[in-house]
């Protein structure tokens, strides 16, 4: 799709390409921006595979190596985080006046949003790297081959560009920085509502419930296929399926707040 | 005329409180946050319980994590109402506070007043709100009240530190910078999970940091009963960070008044 300038039509992916790079440099210029960008997949890693090393003890539990079950949960994690951040550059814009600037730019208007979502989905890169460079070196194993590190960075991904979905629906509605903390606390209830730590088997009591309708679940088991054996497509369909319907979902969602500022 | 410092103290006290009270963004994710990861783990990890040595025959998981909840909420309210001290800083309340014949160490006090009566809010409320899922206390009254007691000490320590570092830059983000920290400290303890399942280095750090110590001796008089060595580990931690923490920022508000005037 083109926008049409007097007669000339003008493609959408200069403004895209603009709003990255923005992106990129701001990343650079604040280094408030990039500390939580390496410093959390290194703490979740850290603290997630030590603190709970013991978890393999358990009857039961999927794998012997702590570090293949939680590397992806760091790894998601992470990618959350990215999707926050992405939220706070947008609140940031909209308080500031310079989304408005952007709303004007000879481009298509969806355009705007897509970037967002793409920078939340290119920075979730950085924390798969670090994650997966420190499971190598804290003797994580590969059981799946290429296809357990494929599957997780599908998983990244998509969490990454849910989150930021999410954080679009509630930063076009508020249109402050601060609710920057609602964003936060809806991407840790989800994530920390899932199998995270622990598989659904494991789990006692409400929790399983709630996790057994927690898309982030199905999304986990996807990025974790590979990682505790070769990898299954029964684990790996309910994650596209998730990822799709959550994604229509907060797509709608994102689209309605759009729809407020944008009438 | 020289005014009393009692009345300086209850006032500044007052309205810390006060304050604190009125900014649901101060204390809500210092509540929520831990009751939700209690809520979560003593459900994730509910067969932990279950590995012999964890917890002792009769009590839960949730026993066990009850110590870290409280420990996570203080340590968060702490910070928070320590970078209060910056906010007034920034406005220029404390500039006014300084120009004023108020005492010293009431205007540090009574700023800190706030985060006690958080820490002390958060230990009885979460002791009350987890008690109906089973989250008793063996050790009875007397457990409940050093929890309480642990909670107010170790938010005052807190509160000091963050205090310090308030007074030091003046600039509330500067003392919530510390918030990842305290965060790293935490998960590097046995709050959450027992220190005999951890293994390596990660076993050596956590057994050897200050918070296993206190809430090690919090989760003696939750799960196995009353112990003066327990109760004594819960309120010594704390009472020595605060030591340190007061020095500090003592120290530092002693810097700031002696570059304004």
């Amino acid at each position: 799709m083109t926008a049409a300038v007097g007669r000339r039509r003008v493609p959408p992916w200069p403004l895209v390409r603009q709003v990255l790079h923005r992106s990129a440099t701001s990343l650079k210029r604040i280094p408030a921006g990039i500390i939580p960008v390496i410093v959390m997949p290194i703490f979740f890693t850290v603290a997630f595979s030590g603190t709970f090393s013991g978890l393999t003890e358990l009857p039961g539990y999927p794998t012997d190596n702590i570090l293949n079950w939680m590397i992806p949960y760091a790894c998601l994690q992470s990618a959350s985080f990215a999707a926050l951040a992405s939220a706070f550059s947008l609140g940031r814009d909209l308080e500031g006046g310079f989304y408005d600037r952007l709303l004007l730019a000879p481009a298509p208007r969806w355009t705007v949003p897509t970037a967002s979502i793409l920078w939340a989905m290119i920075r979730a890169l950085l924390p798969l790297t670090i994650t997966l460079t420190l499971g190598v070196l804290g003797g994580m194993t590969f059981p799946g081959g290429l296809a357990a590190v494929w599957w997780l960075a599908v998983g990244s991904f998509s969490v990454a560009a849910l989150g930021s979905l999410w954080g679009l629906g509630v930063m076009y509605r508020v249109q402050r920085q601060s609710a920057g903390g609602l964003v936060q606390i809806g991407l840790f209830v989800v994530m920390f509502l899932s199998v995270g730590t622990v598989p659904l088997d494991l789990q006692e009591g409400w929790l399983p419930y709630v996790a057994r309708w927690n898309p982030v679940t199905y999304i986990l088991d996807m990025a974790r296929t590979g990682f505790i054996g070769t990898p299954e497509w029964s684990a790996i369909w309910p994650g596209l399926l998730a990822v799709a319907v959550g994604g229509a979902l907060l797509a709608w969602w994102a689209e309605r707040g759009w729809r407020r500022l944008v009438p | 005329m020289k005014v009393p410092v009692g009345p300086q103290l209850a006032a500044l006290s007052r309205r810390a409180v006060l304050r604190f009270a009125r900014q649901p963004s101060s204390w809500a994710p210092a509540t929520i946050f831990p009751l939700l990861l209690v809520a979560v783990n003593s459900s994730a990890m509910a067969r932990v319980a279950e590995i012999p040595g964890v917890v002792p025959p009769g009590t839960t998981f949730l026993m066990f994590l009850l110590p870290a909840a409280i420990v996570q909420g203080v340590l968060f309210g702490g910070i928070n109402g320590g970078s209060e001290l910056a906010t007034d800083i920034q406005g220029g309340f404390f500039d006014r506070l300084v120009a004023s014949p108020v005492s010293r160490p009431a205007i540090l006090l009574g700023r800190l007043a706030g985060a006690v009566a958080f820490g002390v809010f958060q230990a009885v409320f979460f002791q009350l709100i987890l008690w109906p899922f089973g989250a008793q206390v063996v050790a009875g009254p007397a457990g409940r009240a050093t929890l309480v007691v642990s909670a107010a000490v170790l938010s005052l320590g807190v509160g000091s530190v963050a205090a310090g570092l308030a007074a030091r830059t003046g600039q509330p983000e500067a003392v919530q910078g510390f918030f990842p920290l305290l965060f790293i400290l935490l998960f590097l303890s046995s709050a959450f999970f027992p220190t005999q399942l951890m293994s390596g280095w990660y076993q050596v750090v956590a057994e050897h940091n200050p918070i296993t110590w206190m809430v090690d001796g919090m989760r003696t008089l939750v799960l196995e009963g009353w112990s003066w060595s327990a109760a004594i580990a819960a309120v010594g931690v704390p009472a020595a960070v605060c030591v340190v923490g007061m020095l500090f920022a003592t120290r530092q508000l002693d810097r700031r008044l002696a570059v304004a005037s």
